[in-house]
């Protein structure tokens, strides 16, 4: 599906609006969208609520052997994912400009600031080291995915615990949660996105733009920056030129707001670490605001399952029998079995084409006739196609023994014994080789063998 | 407001933990959901069974791609997208699953030519997802107001090697299972939309997990029904 255009209307209300410095949703020109985190049940499983953005991380680990240049680091894996459920443009598989460019970015704010210690995460030098992936999605698209890509990422990542190991000598213990608690990873600090977006040529700045301010925007830049108000990357984009203290302005701001979200991010860790210490509840069920109409929950229900064993006994009784299946195959020699009668062959069309092959053909059937007089007398199938007919075969079937299922007219069955008929059958090629069969025939059967 | 406070009285009543073990009593975990939670789909939901949760948006009726288009009705698809990593074999045959059963109840002849998409997001996994997928496609599609021809719920059946019933199962219980079979139900008859089974079982007790799986979708429909009374009531 594609994106609904903004109507030039709809364009000129938005940037006249911001000329007055008024925003659609109510906020001031540096007003920041409220921020909710969730966390579900396991670890390293969060949701970030933007205003309206919502992105959903996870943070998963696994032991792979390092990159050969670095042999004591672990390795880090972002992956965001545009889902098309965050905005129906989004087309699942695609790499768009968009996705790898906030990709990117994000890498460049957590894995280049090197605010995860990745030697802590190396359990064997150069042989066994952790891998943590952060697969963020995306949920709902209202504007500054970056932003709440990157709390959530920071988020996730500290909420993350990564199995215990132990190593004694050359082995390697990996232990369970019940074992040993999981440990938390080494976070040096934590980088976080601003985005600033630029109207008129960098005349008008709004900090934490939403879907249709980014629409109508003519840059974005974008400041990675910790506590310790040290910018981690800085990046804009847009095209447009900006004053020296513009970026300074920009970066002041950001201080104050990373600020903010790091004090609201530690706070809902240590919310969720005190419910998980406590045994009280948690995940995502308890985020659900109750008061909500939209929102509605049941308790266990336990399910009446006493009748269901009558129940499940009164239809198969009164199901229909399953039909009499052929149970006894007619065993017309050793190795063969027949089912049921067969059909009319209804492959016409085929045989037009073989006719002409067909003169010589026949001397050959008679001769298979025969074959089929001495083995069992089944030849009586005349010119009933193979149909149902099913072949047994115990292994051995002689080499060169013209095993033929073919739909032609004439030689419908051929049934082998393993013992007898093979000898017989040669008997009777010699005798057919006595009769001069013509060149055809002879083509016939090559062809017949290298179809079987 | 009745239902407000009876909902409100049955939170304030212990959940129980989840690892803490069911009785010998066949149960559902305990259900929760969220409509319309998403600003962009044109209807959302949010499911959650136990520790199990799922998050589905539906956009539609819209427009199709020329490719897709059926000319007599709406061209239907689903897309699940796992929490780590790239979909594999595991979540296309559970989008198929899951595509056949809204196709048996939606009624794409009302607009042609057009297309219905839900987008499903593995939340958490905690067992029987495949079902919290079905109910979270089915809440989604109510609050999109697609044109239905009944309602459907999943369950999944458990049967463990004593051959005891367990419905709901989680994800422990799932692998200690010697079967698990999962089936789509619709609300006007309680009839089979979709089945699909893992593991040995006989006859009857295929039989039997569709009739425990009937009777826990009487709990389900319930769930919905009061979800959405209480969505529309008016105080």
């Amino acid at each position: 599906m594609k994106e609904t255009p903004l109507s030039n209307c709809e364009r000129r209300f938005l940037l006249r609006a911001i000329e007055e410095k008024k925003r659609l949703d109510g906020r001031q020109t540096y007003d920041y969208r409220n921020i909710r985190i969730s966390f579900g049940t396991d670890y390293g499983c969060c949701i970030v609520e933007l205003g309206k953005t919502r992105v959903l991380g996870q943070v998963s680990c696994e032991l792979v052997s390092p990159k050969l240049n670095r042999a004591t680091e672990g390795i880090l894996f972002f992956n965001l994912e545009l889902s098309q459920m965050a905005a129906p443009a989004f087309e699942p598989g695609r790499q768009s400009d968009l996705l790898v460019k906030l990709n990117r970015l994000l890498e460049r704010c957590l894995r280049n600031s090197k605010c995860i210690d990745t030697e802590s995460l190396c359990v064997v030098a150069g042989e066994k080291v952790w891998q943590i992936r952060v697969d963020l999605h995306l949920l709902n698209h209202d504007g500054n995915i970056i932003d709440a890509a990157s709390i959530a990422a920071i988020v996730a990542l500290c909420h993350f615990r990564r199995p215990d190991v132990s190593v004694q000598g050359e082995e390697v213990t990996l232990y369970t949660p019940e074992e040993r608690d999981p440990v938390p990873l080494s976070i040096h600090h934590m980088p976080i996105c601003i985005s600033f977006a630029f109207f008129q040529q960098g005349t008008y700045l709004l900090v934490d733009p939403n879907e249709r301010e980014e629409r109508v925007m003519d840059g974005l830049l974008v400041i990675a920056m910790n506590k310790h108000r040290e910018i981690c990357t800085i990046q804009s984009s847009g095209g447009i030129m900006l004053l020296k203290d513009q970026v300074l302005r920009c970066s002041k701001i950001a201080g104050v707001k990373v600020a903010e979200i790091t004090e609201l991010i530690q706070k809902a860790l240590e919310n969720d670490q005190k419910v998980r210490k406590e045994g009280g509840k948690f995940g995502f069920a308890e985020s659900i605001a109750n008061q909500r109409i939209t929102a509605f929950k049941m308790e266990k229900a336990s399910v009446d399952t006493s009748n269901i064993e009558e129940k499940a006994e009164e239809i198969i009784a009164e199901a229909e029998p399953p039909p009499e299946v052929v149970s006894k195959p007619v065993l017309w020699t050793p190795g063969t079995a027949q089912i049921g009668d067969g059909i009319e062959n209804s492959w016409g069309g085929l045989e037009d084409s073989e006719k002409e092959e067909e003169e010589g053909g026949i001397d050959e059937a008679v001769i298979l006739d025969d074959t089929k007089m001495d083995t069992g007398g089944v030849s009586d199938t005349g010119n009933q196609a193979l149909g149902l007919m099913i072949l047994i075969s115990f292994g051995y079937f002689l080499k060169g023994a013209p095993i033929v299922l073919s739909d032609s007219e004439e030689e419908e069955m051929i049934i082998l014994e393993p013992d007898k008929t093979p000898k017989k059958i040669r008997a009777q090629t010699t005798s057919a080789k006595e009769k001069a069969p013509s060149r055809s025939q002879v083509k016939r059967r090559r062809k017949k063998r290298t179809a079987n | 407001m009745e239902v407000a406070k009876r909902a409100d009285r049955k939170v304030s009543a212990d959940t129980g933990a989840e690892s803490s073990p069911r009785g010998p009593v066949c149960s559902l975990r305990h259900f929760a959901c969220e409509q319309n939670l998403l600003s962009r789909p044109d209807g959302s939901a949010s499911f959650l069974q136990g520790d199990t949760s799922v998050l589905a948006g539906v956009y539609g009726p819209a427009e199709v791609k020329v490719s897709k288009e059926i000319f007599n009705k709406a061209t239907l698809e689903v897309i699940l997208r796992p929490k780590i990593g790239l979909p594999g074999v595991a979540e296309k045959s559970r989008e198929r699953l899951t595509r056949n059963t809204c196709e048996a109840v939606v009624l794409g002849a009302l607009h042609p030519r057009t297309s219905i998409t839900v987008v499903l997001q593995v939340v958490s996994d905690a067992g029987s997802l495949l079902a919290c997928c079905l109910n979270a496609a089915c809440m989604a599609l109510v609050d999109a107001g697609v044109p239905m021809r009944a309602l459907f719920c999943g369950v999944s059946c458990a049967l463990d090697a004593d051959g005891n019933l367990v419905l709901d199962p989680t994800t422990k219980q799932e692998k200690e299972a010697r079967a698990v079979l999962t089936f789509a139900l619709d609300s006007v008859e309680q009839k089979l939309l979709m089945s699909t089974t893992k593991g040995l079982y006989s006859d009857a007790e295929l039989q039997q997990c569709l009739a425990a799986a009937q009777a826990a979708s009487q709990h389900i429909f319930r769930f919905y029904r009061e979800s959405l009374q209480r969505r529309y009531s008016k105080s």
